[in-house]
């Protein structure tokens, strides 16, 4: 299985796409950090912590359970549901800027779930889309504002991300034929 | 979504597509039920209170007995998760023109609802209805047998406030041959590893109490002695046909919770109800309203755990008619 990210190379991507948040949104007063669970609430914490580094300011983060607005839930006639965990928002989102963040871009359907969950818990400023890596392919009309990785694939490959918090290291792996 | 291989589903699934009993789970799928309504505890906290998941499915709530808690409880579930959903009232129903339940039922799948949840007096209606009908069937109470979405409320309840069910002590006081609630329970804190305390007047305790599995005493004080969780039951007029008591007010000299029986439990002990009560007779209103009661509590995890129950069973249709478990 093929390495194409390593921890080094992990933080450093983490890190860039910090002070690129800074950068186009001058300040962070109105911003918080929405992760995607189950990979994208680590990454969230991760830039909270590398923005308070940068800039001082303490920026909240929440996680998002996208589960119950997935759109192929009830598409399988007979099988086990998938698992709902928890969303913990624990700010109000009305009139901030929402950094959703997630470990991969795909399809984008994960991100149009999340987009109407965050719309049923108030009204943003705006949302913009942190993801760790881009593996194209998208089928609905969405787009990230910060990239960590653009990775060309193939429909018959899979992008492993594995982070610290969860699998004990930090690595993105690509598996399957091109 | 986001990766091929990551669509987690849950390690554990409910193996029925029915919810007839807590008699046919295991501990496992106890636990997915209970996990799964923590996380919808929390929609009901936000400002919409409502997740898009059961759009497109009609459930019917078929109440042949009355109830207030548990019909507004599973409507106000159904509708936070989307649901088309309707209430049958059949005191203004045709079975008041004497249809059979078969017959009721059948003419309601006509219009193919997804899920049926409903009460009935007679016990094993449910079990009755799931062997011949295509919806899944929420068993809300049948007779003085089983109301799984009690006992799950309830461990849920205990759960929140104990972080665990296992080697708990757990009383259960009141008009036990009555209760369908405490089998339910029985059947569950014992599949869990609690240890339970069954308290009634002898005339009240069901005959072969041993059997469930729990420690059956007459005395009060003896049962609530260092107990985590005090569960006290209702007396159930309505389904009493003769005298097990000589009156109220001598059952509440003899059987109610008052402050000073609390005493002898747990000093975090909690104070349970699956409602109605009766003050006065089983429970003391100080007792009720005291900083030991997680009653209303109990009435509000309800909403969340049949949200669970309803979309865990909801991805488990279309499957053989005959596919009782």
């Amino acid at each position: 299985m093929p390495l194409v990210m390593d921890a080094d190379r992990m933080s450093r991507a983490l890190t860039r796409i910090s002070h690129e948040i800074l950068e186009r949104n001058r300040g962070l007063d109105e911003i918080a950090l929405v992760g995607i669970r189950t990979r994208g609430v680590p990454l969230a914490r991760r830039i909270s912590r590398s923005l308070h580094e940068i800039n001082g300011d303490d920026v909240p983060t929440g996680a998002l359970d996208i589960t119950l607005y997935r759109d192929d839930l009830m598409r399988h006639p007979v099988g086990p549901q998938p698992l709902v965990r928890r969303t913990e928002i624990p700010f109000s989102i009305d009139d901030r800027k929402i950094l959703l963040v997630d470990d991969v871009l795909y399809t984008g359907r994960t991100i149009r779930a999340a987009l109407d969950a965050l719309i049923d818990f108030g009204r943003p400023l705006a949302i913009q889309l942190v993801v760790l890596v881009d593996r194209g392919h998208r089928e609905l009309p969405i787009k990230a504002d910060y990239v960590g990785k653009n990775l060309p694939t193939s429909l018959k490959q899979s992008v492993q991300v594995r982070l610290q918090e969860i699998d004990g290291t930090d690595e993105v792996l690509i598996e399957g034929e091109a | 979504m986001t990766t091929s291989a990551e669509t987690p589903t849950a390690a554990v699934q409910l193996k029925s597509r029915h919810l007839l009993g807590i008699d046919g789970l295991d501990a496992d799928e106890i636990t997915l039920i209970l996990d799964t309504a923590e996380a919808m505890k929390e929609i009901g906290g936000r400002a919409i209170k409502k997740v898009p998941t059961l759009r497109g499915r009609t459930v019917v709530n078929l109440f042949f007995e009355p109830s207030t808690r548990t019909r507004t409880s599973f409507e106000i579930a159904e509708k936070r998760l989307s649901a088309d959903t309707l209430s049958v009232a059949t005191a203004t129903s045709s079975v008041t023109k004497g249809e059979s339940l078969l017959d009721t039922v059948r003419n309601l799948e006509a219009m193919s609802p997804d899920m049926i949840v409903m009460r009935h007096a007679s016990s094993g209606a449910p079990h009755l209805l799931a062997r011949t009908c295509r919806s899944t069937i929420i068993n809300a109470g049948d007779g003085m047998h089983e109301h799984p979405t009690q006992a799950l409320l309830d461990a849920f309840t205990i759960r929140e406030h104990k972080q665990r069910l296992a080697g708990l002590k757990v009383a259960i006081v009141g008009d036990l041959m009555h209760s369908r609630v405490l089998r339910s329970n029985i059947a569950l804190l014992n599949i869990m590893g609690a240890h339970v305390w069954a308290c009634a007047p002898a005339t009240l305790m069901p005959s072969h109490i041993d059997e469930f599995g729990v420690r059956a005493t007459t005395s009060v004080d003896e049962a609530v002695d260092g107990a985590d969780v005090v569960m006290m039951l209702r007396i159930q007029h309505e389904r009493m046909h003769g005298h097990y008591i000589p009156s109220l007010r001598e059952y509440f000299t003899m059987f109610g919770l008052t402050p000073e029986r609390m005493r002898r439990a747990a000093p975090d002990a909690i104070v349970m109800h699956p409602g109605p009560m009766n003050r006065g007779v089983e429970i003391d209103s100080a007792v009720a309203d005291g900083p030991f009661s997680v009653i209303l509590e109990q009435v509000s995890n309800g909403v969340a755990v049949r949200m669970a129950v309803l979309y865990l069973l909801s991805g488990r249709d279309s499957v053989d008619v005959l596919d009782v478990h």
